[in-house]
């Protein structure tokens, strides 16, 4: 099942997309599926050990089921302060 | 009120300060982040601040009313920069005011900690040599290094 997502890049992300977000099609099922294709999409060294999942401006679970409308965003290493 | 917000100018301690203020208290805290000139070895020109601000504000909001609830202080702010910052600017600021100074160092420690480690916030840094980088992001280096060093 096709669902369509809004995707937001921050940070080195976001250099490394060349955009801070886009609307994509996908048949990813869950975070973790999407990032595997979007690591396909742009050069995205960070691995998911190293970032955390957002869902609808929610930290979530990489295993959460995505449906059709959410926003999501990958979180590189933060360092604020 | 809110407890955390952003702020795409200079932040102003001394006004954030009276929006703490309460006849109740006797004590008062605050803890000040500033841009530094170096960081692990490197010399620095200056820091760009990104945040994820509608997650980041969220967030921000609950590590900071933990902090009044756990410490039981009359009140806490924090404000934190994004966009680009100079040398000796004030990147964070964090003010907790409450009846005594022990739960107001203790809270302001707290808030600053929890803010630091957990908030979508990102640092970047340009360096003196020319080049930028992603602090904290290490391993992704090879990728953001735009210098042949």
């Amino acid at each position: 099942m096709s669902r369509s997502l809004r995707i937001q890049y921050f940070a080195l992300l976001r250099e490394q997309a060349g955009r801070s977000e886009e609307r994509l099609q996908t048949s990813a099922a869950t975070p973790a599926e999407l990032y595997a294709e979007l690591k396909g999409r742009y050069p995205f060294q960070l691995t998911p050990d190293q970032l955390r999942v957002a869902i609808n401006a929610e930290f979530r679970d990489w295993a959460t089921s995505l449906v059709d409308g959410d926003s999501v965003a990958f979180i590189p290493p933060v360092a604020g302060g | 009120m809110s407890v955390f917000r952003f702020a795409g100018a200079a932040i102003d301690g001394a006004a954030l300060r009276t929006e703490l203020a309460d006849p109740a208290s006797g004590g008062f805290a605050a803890f000040e982040g500033w841009v530094r000139n170096h960081n692990e070895g490197r010399d620095v020109r200056r820091l760009e601040y990104e945040a994820f601000e509608e997650l980041a504000v969220k967030e921000g909001e609950r590590i900071v009313r933990a902090a009044i609830e756990r410490f039981g202080v009359a009140h806490a702010l924090c404000v934190h920069r994004v966009g680009s910052l100079e040398i000796g600017e004030l990147a964070v600021w964090v003010g907790v005011s409450s009846g005594h100074r022990g739960e107001a160092f203790q809270a302001c420690r707290y808030i600053i900690d929890e803010v630091k480690h957990h908030l979508p916030i990102w640092k970047k840094e340009h360096y003196t040599t020319g080049d930028s980088g992603w602090v904290n992001c290490e391993r992704c280096a090879e990728a953001t290094h735009e210098h042949a060093r």
